[in-house]
């Protein structure tokens, strides 16, 4: 109820206003419920409560909104109270999520002077993130700056693993933290009160609504940090107790240290992948590039061919085959991944089921390379085995079995038909990026770096191929150019834009104009 | 069985005289229908008024005890129709639905019943789904009460006025010899509020004695010459009875001083809306004192030619608050003004916007603009108003809005929708694009990302009458989506039989989820629930084939992905003519959850086998290329970062949301995508032989794994 002085009040108006509260949160979220329980609140202090929505079809998994005002009545008479939010009218904003934290400082809900922001900092993606073939998350930290900028103050927290952690929802949390805020003139028992007369899941509630209360207490949440994960790389060892791992150790050691982490870690994916002289290969491959990189001036570039090469020549040698597959779904790491994941109690089985659809080109890619050929050279004789997919219940023997043996095959891995195209390959590539790097470094490196196209498996495996292969196609003639190296960039991100290569063949068609 | 059960809201309805009802506004009407001694109550469900219909469905025993038929209207056209009811008989009937789109569906039987006009109160209550959050176009009723000559009120959005609309409606009607329209707005219906409730009233002429006593008036059919009459009749004894009425009775409302330089009329429903932002201006208070004069038509039409007259007479400008397109009202106002030479100026459409939302910050800055023009002297040196454009403006903020994502509305989690539209992007991906025409319902979703498909909607139950032009020779055929809801509404009609009879040669895919599933899981015919109240389970199938379609194919589990792919396929090249008609039939996950959670829960406390399914990805085999986001869209299926140093884009990640649906194994089946999706069939409380047998498995297994990994040569972890 703070005062607005200005003529209202040289008229003889009540100066009163409404305490005024947004509700963000996406369908099914609970912000309803939190609303409901907000009304309830004040209700029960004799206050006037009013709140509205528009659920409708947005109520099906939209961003919607929910918006309250109260204050007490006057000599009998009740107050007029908006239907809608009035841009810096808001007192507190409650976002059950953080871009919807961002979605009402857009709004103009979020006002300097008066707005109290209380948010969830976990994130909840849209379809416009997950459907990218490339990352196109948002990054959280903007909504943290312009929370700074828009909010008089900020309670920043992640509240929906605190929910998680009680068996209660986000809004138990939000309440919490608005009770913490004090941003209305209620007791927390009053708050508490609400949750106990709700009747359904009050110890859960009350749990979340009192863990949220002690954690907005803390200094931290004013400014929550919302950095996203980095690349956990695994320490150099001095040495992994077995002569042949050492070698290979030895060897890292003679690359210059800034590629040391990444060469590591692309050993030890190798090792895994096949042995350790499969790993030794791709460090003779790393060895002939950082010649060839140092010959061309890569002291001053930081290596950054070979750091490229250490990572996506990795990628490219562990390629995704039958085998890697059947390897790692059986593995113990594998199992108990799926109990943690699925929160899988002692006193419960857990089994899986893999949908497998092994087509004639994988099935002839694990075969030595000239029963492959064979094989896909009659597809009429061999095709009829492959049609069908495979639901592979791989938590019974006899399945286990089945991927333990396909597993078991990792021996004759470098002789299919499978390996023989992948190396075939990577020779082209890595054949591509050498003979570029005279004349343009850095376009060889985007050569390199190029090989992030590729991911998937069949059709989008295929797509990504062929993407791969449309962008090094322009780098002969980029080479030529100063800029090259930045329309190569330029045309990588564009092909992680849309599954289709649309953005990709529109900057194709410019790059073509140069 | 309606998305949410209403048994508490149905207690409110019980309220006698003098006691407090505190609810939504929708609810208030519904209490305010039975305080009224309403008979029969009508409708079709739609956002904002689907309360109202569920509600009454939960209330069969408080409706048999008051005598008042409730009926689940199969549409609006069915709804309006059973207010004839009222014709020739003193009985009370209400009808509901979602305007504009349900008025349009209506109008026919509007159109006949206002011209015959109406001896017991008939009201039509629209909830008027405009601005933020509807789901139709945005176009106004308004012009359908002129065009009809029936009576429009739109009271003050708090609970007593619209409750006391609702009552005055039916004298209105009565007194007038007219239909009444009471129209409330989203934001309005979906109100919290509170009013001093009535005790309900038994009608006192039931529907029962009409039945067995008819009576009948030719002059009341609408044939000539009585439809002639009945034109005559509006104009020259109903719209006086209406005025005298509305007069008389100060159905329209006035507010502030009575001399005054300049005032407002505002439609009833935009009244909270001046007063906060005359308060903003430093000119009224929270409590309703206002320093400028209001004029609140809680009648929107008629307006009363006298009232207005005497309310400008005298003023230098009166400014009109009237949301939406075309300016009915204000240029309503010009006639009369200019009829009786009064030189009050008329602003309205000049400082505030002919299109779009009314919402705060626009009317605030609508009646400053006005102030400006009129009455400068009473701005005074008031503050400026709140708003947001020091913050608008800020780069940081700036930067933020091209970084938080769109969330538009889309399917739920598990939603059985989605794997009929991911066998269409599938079929599409081998056949080419094709044209695909959209429907109303939930399935309309796939015209957004990620599926992307769905050219047009041109209302409920019309996808496949809106194909009905692509019935020519061509190497692809048109495809039409409709729903259950739609296909009951009116789709079986005009669009199934529309293509029978004109030998449509395109594909129909009827997605059926047992529910009018968007507007809250209402049962329709095809419901497969049992319902004691009302006849469920008639199959669309038997529907279609019974008009004539030769082509059908059904399935009972749309997540068969494979399937829906290879049917859909063999629809677009068959060589049969016709219409060729898939029905594919699952239940809206929305509501099989909230029938079936509970059991599970129940039933693994009770400490019975429960199997639970859930899907997860393997992140180590998943390259994140997101494939199957792009096949799916499921909120569950998300993606995360992961740490690994050799992934460049995030891995797919499945939450705990997830409901097994199946959807996402099927379509990496169907699609052939990466094989890192796996089902996990979490068994609860398992049976001695199930340890028994998981035990054997495990030491199998587990004497395997660690042979394995002994022998393996890898760096530790």
């Amino acid at each position: 109820m703070n005062d607005q002085s200005g003529t209202g009040a040289r008229r003889g108006f009540t100066t009163e206003r409404p305490i005024c509260v947004a509700i963000l949160a996406m369908g099914g979220q609970g912000g309803g419920v939190l609303a409901d329980w907000i009304v309830a609140l004040a209700e029960a202090q004799g206050w006037h409560a009013q709140t509205t929505s528009v659920p409708g079809v947005a109520q099906r998994t939209g961003a919607t909104l929910y918006y309250l005002e109260m204050l007490p009545p006057k000599e009998g008479r009740a107050p007029i109270l908006s239907l809608m939010p009035a841009q810096g009218e808001v007192d507190v904003v409650l976002a059950a999520e953080l871009m919807e934290a961002g979605r009402s400082i857009l709004r103009g809900l979020v006002t300097p002077d008066r707005t109290t922001l209380i948010a969830s900092t976990h994130r909840l993606f849209a379809t416009a993130e997950k459907e990218k073939p490339g990352n196109a998350i948002a990054d959280p930290s903007v909504v943290v700056e312009a929370a700074g900028v828009a909010a008089k103050r900020v309670i920043g927290f992640d509240m929906e693993a605190l929910a998680n952690a009680s068996h209660s929802h986000i809004s138990a949390c939000l309440f919490g933290t608005l009770a913490a805020s004090k941003t209305l003139p209620f007791p927390r028992d009053a708050f508490e009160a609400v949750i106990k007369a709700g009747g359904r899941g009050v110890e859960p509630n009350l749990n979340a609504f009192r863990a949220a209360y002690e954690q907005a207490g803390q200094p931290a949440t004013a400014k929550p940090a919302v950095k996203r994960p980095g690349k956990r790389f695994a320490p150099l060892p001095a040495a992994a107790g077995r002569a042949d791992l050492d070698r290979l150790l030895v060897r890292i050691r003679e690359f210059p240290a800034p590629l040391h982490d990444m060469l590591f870690a692309g050993v030890k994916r190798l090792t895994d992948f096949q042995d350790p002289a499969y790993a030794a290969e791709y460090l003779d491959r790393i060895g002939t590039l950082h010649a060839l990189d140092r010959d061309n001036g890569g002291a001053a570039k930081s290596y950054a061919l070979a750091a490229a090469a250490a990572k996506y020549l990795a990628v490219a040698m562990a390629y995704d085959d039958v085998i890697r597959v059947a390897d790692l779904k059986t593995r113990t790491s594998r199992f108990e991944r799926v109990q943690r994941d699925n929160a899988v109690g002692d006193g419960q089985i857990v089994y899986t089921t893999e949908y497998m659809h092994p087509r004639l080109e994988e099935a002839a890619g694990t075969m030595p390379a000239p029963l492959g050929r064979f094989m896909e050279a009659h597809p009429r004789l061999f095709g009829v085995l492959f049609r069908k997919s495979r639901r592979v219940r791989s938590g019974t023997i006899r399945w286990f079995l089945v991927l333990y043996g396909l597993a078991a095959l990792k021996p004759i891995r470098r002789s299919t038909l499978r390996h023989r195209r992948e190396m075939a390959h990577i020779d082209k590539w890595l054949a591509l990026a050498q003979a570029s790097i005279a004349a343009n470094y850095d376009v060889a490196v985007e050569i390199v770096n190029a090989r992030r196209l590729i991911k998937g498996y069949s059709d989008t495996h295929a797509r990504g191929e062929s993407k791969f292969d449309r962008v090094i196609g322009a780098a002969p003639q980029l080479a030529a150019r100063a800029d090259g190296a930045d329309w190569m960039r330029r045309l990588r991100d564009a092909a992680l834009l849309d599954e289709g290569g649309i953005a990709l063949d529109g900057a194709l068609k410019t790059v073509s104009t140069l | 069985m309606a998305e949410r059960s209403f048994a508490r809201e149905v207690q409110d309805l019980k309220l006698g005289d003098g006691d407090e009802f505190r609810g939504e506004g929708i609810l208030a009407i519904t209490k305010a229908l039975l305080q009224s001694g309403v008979s029969y109550v009508g409708g079709y469900q739609g956002a904002p008024i689907s309360h109202l219909m569920d509600v009454l469905a939960d209330a069969r025993d408080v409706l048999d005890e008051l005598g008042v038929h409730f009926e689940n209207s199969a549409s609006e056209a069915a709804a309006a129709a059973m207010l004839a009811a009222s014709v020739n008989y003193p009985i009370r009937g209400a009808v509901t639905f979602k305007s504009p789109v349900g008025i349009n569906v209506a109008s026919d039987a509007i159109a006949n019943l206002a011209s015959g006009g109406v001896t017991g109160g008939a009201l039509i209550i629209i909830g008027e789904d405009y601005g933020e959050g509807s789901s139709i176009m945005q176009e106004r009723s308004h012009p359908f009460a002129m065009k009809s000559q029936i009576w429009l009120l739109d009271p003050r959005p708090n609970l007593p006025s619209i409750v006391k609309a609702v009552e005055d409606g039916f004298e209105l009607s009565e007194a007038s010899h007219t239909p009444v329209m009471l129209e409330v707005r989203i934001r309005a219906c979906h109100v919290h509020g509170r009013f001093i409730a009535k005790s309900n009233r038994r009608p006192g002429f039931s529907l029962r004695q009409a039945l067995e006593n008819p009576r009948r008036d030719t002059e009341r059919v609408v044939l000539p010459p009585a439809s002639y009459l009945h034109e005559r009749e509006k104009i020259e004894q109903r719209w006086p009875a209406a005025v005298k009425f509305i007069k008389e009775r100060k159905l329209n409302e006035l507010f502030g001083p009575e001399k005054a330089d300049i005032g407002i009329i505002a439609q009833g429903g935009f009244y909270n809306s001046v007063m906060r932002s005359l308060q903003q201006l430093g000119l009224a208070d929270v409590y309703g004192e206002t320093a400028v004069p209001i004029y609140v038509l809680n009648v929107a039409y008629p307006l009363i030619d006298d009232e207005v007259a005497a309310f400008a007479a005298g003023k230098k400008a009166v400014l009109m608050v009237e949301e939406g397109q075309p300016e009915f009202i204000e240029q309503a106002l010009n006639t009369i003004l200019r009829r009786r030479d009064i030189q009050t100026k008329v602003c309205g459409k000049d400082v505030l916007p002919m299109a779009g939302e009314y919402t705060p910050a626009v009317v605030t800055k609508g009646i400053k603009a006005f102030l400006e023009l009129h009455a400068k002297d009473l701005l005074g040196n008031a503050p400026p108003p709140p708003d947001a454009a020091a913050v608008l403006v800020d780069p940081k903020v700036k930067t933020l809005a091209k970084t938080v994502p769109p969330r538009p509305p889309g399917f739920c989690v598990g939603c059985p929708e989605r794997p009929i539209f991911a066998a269409m992007k599938l079929v599409q991906q081998e056949l080419g694009p094709h044209q695909i025409a959209g429907d109303i319902g939930c399935h309309l979703f796939a015209c957004l990302p990620p599926f992307n498909i769905g050219a047009t909607t041109m209302g409920y139950g019309l996808g496949p009458a809106s194909s009905s032009a692509f019935n020519v020779e061509a190497d692809k055929r048109p495809i039409s989506v409709i729903g259950d809801g739609g296909f009951w509404h009116n789709g079986l009609s005009t669009s199934v039989g529309n293509a029978v009879y004109n030998k449509h040669d395109g594909v129909i895919i009827v997605v059926d989820n047992f529910y009018s599933a968007a507007t809250g899981g209402q049962d329709i015919m095809s419901s497969r629930a049992k319902n004691p109240a009302r006849s469920t389970n008639n199959a669309i199938v038997d529907a279609v084939k019974g008009i004539g379609v030769k082509w059908v194919r059904h399935t009972d589990r749309t997540y068969n992905v494979g399937w829906m792919r290879d049917t859909l396929r063999d629809a677009l090249t068959s060589k049969e003519g016709g219409p060729k008609v898939i029905v594919a039939s699952s239940e809206c996950m929305l509501n099989k959850q909230r029938r079936v959670r509970p059991q599970f829960q129940k039933s693994v406390r009770g400490g019975q086998r429960v199997v639970q399914e859930r899907f997860g990805v393997d992140e180590d085999v998943c390259t994140g290329d997101h494939a199957c986001i792009r096949l799916s869209g499921c909120p569950s299926l998300s993606v995360k970062e992961t740490d690994d140093p050799l992934k460049d884009d995030p891995v797919a990640a499945i939450d705990q949301n997830c409901v097994g649906c199946g959807n996402c194994g099927e379509v990496s089946e169907a699609a052939v995508l990466c094989p890192s999706f796996y089902r996990a069939d979490i068994i609860h409380n398992p049976t001695a032989l199930d340890r028994f047998i998981a035990a054997v498995r495990r030491a199998v297994i587990g004497f395997l794994q660690r042979r394995r990994e002994a022998r393996r040569v890898v760096f530790a972890d």
